[in-house]
């Protein structure tokens, strides 16, 4: 059996749908380390992934293990190594924070006097050592996901399971957070789901782009980049003429800013003949948006928010 | 303690004691609801009744523990997804449902140390009726908390799930001979009565205190429905009931 995170032909049909398969015929290796990210739109496949990954959900077909623990026959095994806070987990509004964290981890087998030490520690990790004894209910939505967070953080597992975690969160709290979760993925392996594709180009070591059940996308982000046909975007503020070119897509969004898609060579004589008529542009590599919009519908931005 | 001491502690924490200690409130409810009906059938009867009323409140309390259980399992599963986390985590499904329902039983606790009160004052059963009302008491409650985790594992939605726990606590608590002699129900309404499980278990309540004689057939019948009612709904709770989704 294969080390790391091995799925062989998952698939999965619920019950009702029809035959649909939420998850189809998936299959990929990757190393046990790190932060792998699932992207993709709305249904397809994310949470169903993760459900099965984390011992909630059996499949319908194919096979699954981490570290050689298969989901279905090492599921015991497995739960001692896992934590998930899954996507519509909510804290209960009678409790406190730390009550939350502290009753996780006495479900955890930790002993009491032990959970309580933890649950205060985790609560300080993410920020709220001053709302340790607030009621959930009083805590605004961000801050109840981020006591859910401390849940799996105080936890000793060594592979979490985060299934949208920063939704709902300010853009301060949110790059908060991403810098905990960095510093957990140190020792541990994260496997997290995002509509943030920003979220998991700044995180993951892997991302996996999952579209109807299939996937259709895994590696890191160069490797994803060097899957897609352009490398490089050259951002021209409205009102700028764009210039000819002779290999690429050239797009006009909304705001009157002008996108140009295009490799190397071509990227740096657009650049060179922009530079000389004094037009200002911006150079990058392509983003994951642009790469997940190119890998989901060839390209086109209809229908393509992650 | 070993590791699922803890784990149970943690669903009596969740399910009872937090929600007691934050918001007081809530044990009203429980009081309220199986001595309210004590209170009627007693002021109806003319204090005749009080004894068989004061073994009815056992008996509510102890088959809307169960039927609690179910409502608040589901609450925690579908709103809440604590069952998710937990099940991607050490924990077994036993200390989950071990813990949630003495959690359901522990929040009886105020209205069942005034039924015992009342219990020494008006039946003082002795100790051989009181281990035959106890045992009767655990039966009950092993059948409506295993009916309660298995209907809790298939409903999608607190409504749905409030609802089905509501209509089958009245079915099988408030609308059987729980508070009163099965000899009051008329005839044909009485091979109704006996289809509920609370009927046995009133009757062999009402036998070990005294309060009506049973012959031994009747009393063996009683204690063997109720047994095989438990067992029964036991074993389909292991066999269906999800602890992972399907």
């Amino acid at each position: 059996m294969a080390s790391g995170l091995d799925c062989d032909s998952l698939t999965k049909v619920y019950s009702g749908s029809k035959g649909r398969r939420a998850l189809d015929g998936v299959s990929f290796n990757l190393p046990s380390k790190g932060v792998f990210s699932l992207i993709g739109m709305n249904g397809a496949g994310k949470t169903t992934l993760v459900r099965i990954l984390a011992t909630q959900l059996q499949p319908t077909a194919g096979r699954a293990s981490i570290d050689g623990l298969d989901v279905m026959k090492d599921a015991k095994k497995l739960r001692d190594r896992i934590a998930c806070v899954p996507q519509e987990a909510r804290t209960a509004p009678f409790m406190t924070a730390k009550q939350t964290v502290l009753s996780y981890l006495l479900w955890r087998g930790v002993g009491y006097r032990e959970a309580s030490t933890k649950a205060v520690e985790a609560l300080s990790m993410v920020g709220l050592q001053n709302q340790v004894n607030e009621l959930n209910r009083k805590l605004s939505g961000g801050t109840r996901r981020k006591v859910l967070v401390a849940t799996v953080l105080s936890s000793d597992a060594d592979i979490i399971f985060l299934d949208e975690p920063t939704t709902g969160l300010d853009p301060i709290s949110r790059r908060e957070l991403w810098k905990l979760l960095t510093n957990l993925a140190r020792d541990r392996f994260l496997i997290l789901t995002t509509h943030y594709l920003e979220e998991a180009e700044e995180l993951a070591n892997a991302i996996g782009i999952l579209h109807r059940g299939k996937l259709v996308g895994l590696g890191t982000l160069d490797q994803l980049r060097a899957s897609v046909r352009y490398q490089y975007s050259l951002m021209l503020s409205p009102g700028q003429e764009p210039p000819p070119v002779r290999e690429g897509e050239v797009t006009t969004g909304g705001a009157g800013q002008t996108q140009i898609l295009t490799n190397e060579t071509e990227a740096q004589e657009i650049s060179k003949s922009l530079l000389e008529k004094g037009t200002r542009f911006s150079l990058s590599r392509v983003s994951l948006d642009d790469i997940f919009f190119h890998i989901v519908h060839g390209g086109s931005e209809e229908d393509s928010q992650p | 303690m070993r590791p699922s001491g803890w784990q149970v502690m943690a669903g009596i924490l969740m399910n009872s004691i937090y929600a007691m200690k934050n918001y007081p409130m809530v044990m009203v409810n429980t009081v309220l609801s199986p001595l309210s009906f004590l209170t009627v059938i007693t002021f109806v009867s003319k204090g005749q009744l009080i004894g068989e009323a004061i073994e009815g409140g056992f008996i509510m309390s102890m088959f809307q523990a169960g039927m609690s259980l179910q409502g608040d399992l589901s609450h925690f599963k579908n709103d809440f997804k604590l069952q998710d986390m937990v099940v991607s985590s050490p924990s077994s499904p036993v200390a989950y449902v071990a813990g949630m329902a003495i959690g359901e039983v522990i929040y009886s606790v105020p209205a069942l140390a005034v039924l015992v009160v009342l219990a020494e004052i008006y039946l003082n059963p002795g100790l051989v009726g009181a281990l035959e009302l106890l045992a009767v008491l655990l039966l009950m409650f092993l059948t409506s908390v295993t009916l309660g985790f298995t209907l809790s594992t298939f409903s999608s939605d607190i409504i749905q799930s409030f609802a089905f726990s509501r209509l089958i606590s009245t079915l099988f608590s408030t609308l059987p001979p729980v508070y009163y002699p099965i000899s009051y129900v008329p005839l044909p309404f009485r091979y109704f009565a006996y289809l509920s499980p609370t009927t046995y278990a009133a009757e062999i309540a009402q036998n070990a205190t005294g309060l009506v004689q049973l012959s031994s057939e009747t009393l063996a019948t009683a204690w063997i429905v109720l047994g095989a009612v438990s067992i029964s709904l036991l074993l389909i709770s292991i066999k269906k009931a999800r602890w992972r989704d399907v």
